[in-house]
């Protein structure tokens, strides 16, 4: 394969170097390395970009800079220890991988959380979905060049902020659930806070809607940029806004409802073109369905305990379970064997950004180096979670 | 629900005043000034949400975990901890040392406690488990020291809690 062909968006071997005989004077390409310490790759991703002038004929991802062993720490660990360290996989959805993670050794274990702690769950992790989308919104807009949004969405994610503190002690790394259901209950005023969180933010969206969804710049900026169809969605296994972006109404929530999803009334926003700013789009309106979500559950929390009947020592049966949530980046799976012991055998995540990720390279050729940084920006990716 | 992107009309199908119209809004960047007014509406000290940090010091809430604190009794000033070693036991990250002693009556006396802040996660695991409520994640959360060692917290350090600095504004 000389270095000038493309590899298949799919397979796509390494990057190679020129054939023998042939020097890189004789190209005009050239071999750019961006990040680990780029401040647009969120983390220490970095990207190794193939150039021709502007436009990006290769792109590989090298990972790998925040790898932690999570999964090996979990083999050391007793399940109730593990579960804070699932909140540093994703750190900007802590509350999302704790639910997957209990509802994964719950089901391991057979156990169902209580209806009341079931309720609390939906609540904080859809307040979580909306954290994390006005994250992504913040970084991504200041990553194009728009510098307004990232003020004013970080404002509303104080408020969210502010809710986790007061429910669970902690803003980011939360370690709200536990294997059962819940530690604390409510706080007193936790509905009166979530009510008015509710009634303002819709109007907050349209801010933002003001700021970008007419904007020329930003549609310049974003529309048929990065774009991605469903088929190769599907054939690289994105999930999550990436892939309803391409008109795939896909959603985890709908398909296989986990924590009393089924009672709730919400919609699947999906995109028509599969592009960056299909992306955009699909994001704000699932943050607004997401405080649909929210004001339902509020209405109708069912009193109860929170805590389903957990053996102290808590050894669950022999077997494996597979158990995956609509984490607000996408499909987050745990995958858990457990040989009767106190601790997991093995302990697998599929996490949604490393698989997302992988597209990155049928999206960034042909593009401009500077759109390279808009298309990271849409997959909205965490290196905490590609890299484990 | 699919959503519709507001598309432009096609070339062809344009109306006489349509088109005028698409030029005058070309010139005229009627995007960009609604989110300018947007921009300047807030502009009002009012609308400041950054914190003044060490001048203004945040409240945080009851519930946050913060610096660790081995709680006396209140009327007799003896420790609440009984040495049961639970703590320990439950912390992933194994960081609590319990030293016991029998006294005569033969039951345990907490000898010296350690705890290493510098590899706490504040998961608040070991404060669930406590069966008297002695160790306790408060709300103090300036935990910088100039040293690693200085982030071993002993037994007296747990029991009287951080002294951090207070500026005034
Ligand atoms: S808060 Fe967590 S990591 Fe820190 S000492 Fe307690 S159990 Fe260990
Ligand atoms: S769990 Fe509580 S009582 Fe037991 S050793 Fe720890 S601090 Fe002391």
């Amino acid at each position: 394969m000389s270095h000038r062909t493309t590899p298949d968006p799919l397979r796509g071997g390494p990057m190679t170097a020129p054939a023998p005989g042939e020097s890189h004077l004789d190209s005009s390409e050239m071999i750019l390395n961006m990040g680990p310490q780029h401040p647009s790759t969120h983390g220490v991703l970095r990207v190794v970009l193939k150039l021709d002038g502007e436009r990006v004929v290769d792109a590989e991802c090298v990972i790998g800079y925040l790898h932690r062993g999570v999964e090996k720490i979990g083999e050391h660990r007793t399940y109730m220890q593990f579960n804070p360290y699932v909140d540093r996989m994703d750190y900007v959805s802590a509350v999302s991988n704790g639910l997957g993670y209990c509802e994964a050794v719950e089901k391991l274990q057979g156990v169902v959380a209580p209806p009341r702690a079931q309720v609390v769950r939906v609540m904080l992790a859809e307040l979580n979905r909306i954290s994390s989308h006005i994250v992504w919104l913040g970084t991504h807009a200041l990553d194009i060049g728009a510098m307004t949004p990232v003020f004013y969405s970080f404002r509303e994610r104080e408020e969210i902020l502010k809710i986790f503190e007061k429910y669970c002690g902690a803003r980011l790394t939360t370690h709200a659930f536990r294997i059962g259901g819940l530690q604390w209950d409510l706080y007193d005023g936790f509905e009166s806070d979530l009510r008015r969180f509710c009634q303002t933010f819709p109007a907050r969206v349209d801010e933002y809607e003001t700021l970008l969804t007419e904007n020329r710049i930003w549609r310049e900026r974003t529309v048929g940029v990065g774009r991605l169809d469903a088929t190769t969605c599907k054939a690289l296994g994105v999930t999550g806004p990436v892939l309803r972006a391409a008109g795939v109404a896909w959603d985890l929530r709908k398909a296989q409802p986990y924590s009393g999803y089924e009672k709730y009334a919400f919609e699947i926003p999906v995109g028509e073109n599969g592009d960056t700013y299909d992306r955009y789009r699909v994001r704000l309106q699932e943050m607004r369905q997401s405080c649909r979500i929210i004001a339902q559950a509020v209405d109708g929390i069912p009193d109860g305990p929170i805590l389903a009947r957990i053996p102290k020592v808590f050894k669950p049966p022999v077997g494996e379970v597979y158990h995956s949530i609509e984490a607000p980046k996408g499909e987050l799976g745990f995958y858990i064997v457990s040989d009767g012991s106190l601790q997991p055998y093995r302990l697998r995540v599929r996490p949604p950004s490393f698989v997302n990720l992988q597209a990155l390279r049928g999206m960034v050729r042909g593009a401009l180096v500077a759109d390279v940084v808009a298309i990271i920006g849409s997959i909205d990716i965490v290196l905490g979670e590609v890299d484990r | 629900m699919t959503l519709r992107v507001p598309e432009r009309q096609a070339r062809g199908t344009i109306r006489p005043w349509a088109a005028l119209r698409e030029r005058l809004l070309r010139l005229l960047p009627l995007d960009l000034l609604r989110g300018m007014a947007l921009t300047f509406r807030r502009q009002a000290p009012s609308a400041v949400y950054t914190e003044q940090y060490p001048q203004q010091r945040p409240v945080v809430a009851d519930r946050f975990r913060g610096a660790p604190r081995l709680n006396n009794d209140f009327e007799t000033g003896e420790t609440l901890c009984i040495a049961c070693n639970l703590c320990a036991l439950a912390c992933p990250e194994a960081l609590i040392v319990v030293g016991a002693e029998r006294n005569a009556q033969n039951r345990k006396e907490l000898t010296f406690f350690t705890y290493d802040l510098s590899r706490c996660m504040f998961c608040g695991l070991c404060e669930d488990v406590c069966p008297t409520d002695a160790l306790e994640l408060t709300q103090d959360f300036e935990l910088a020291s100039y040293s690693r060692e200085g982030a071993i917290w002993d037994r007296p350090m747990l029991e009287n809690g951080p002294t951090p600095k207070r500026y005034e504004k």
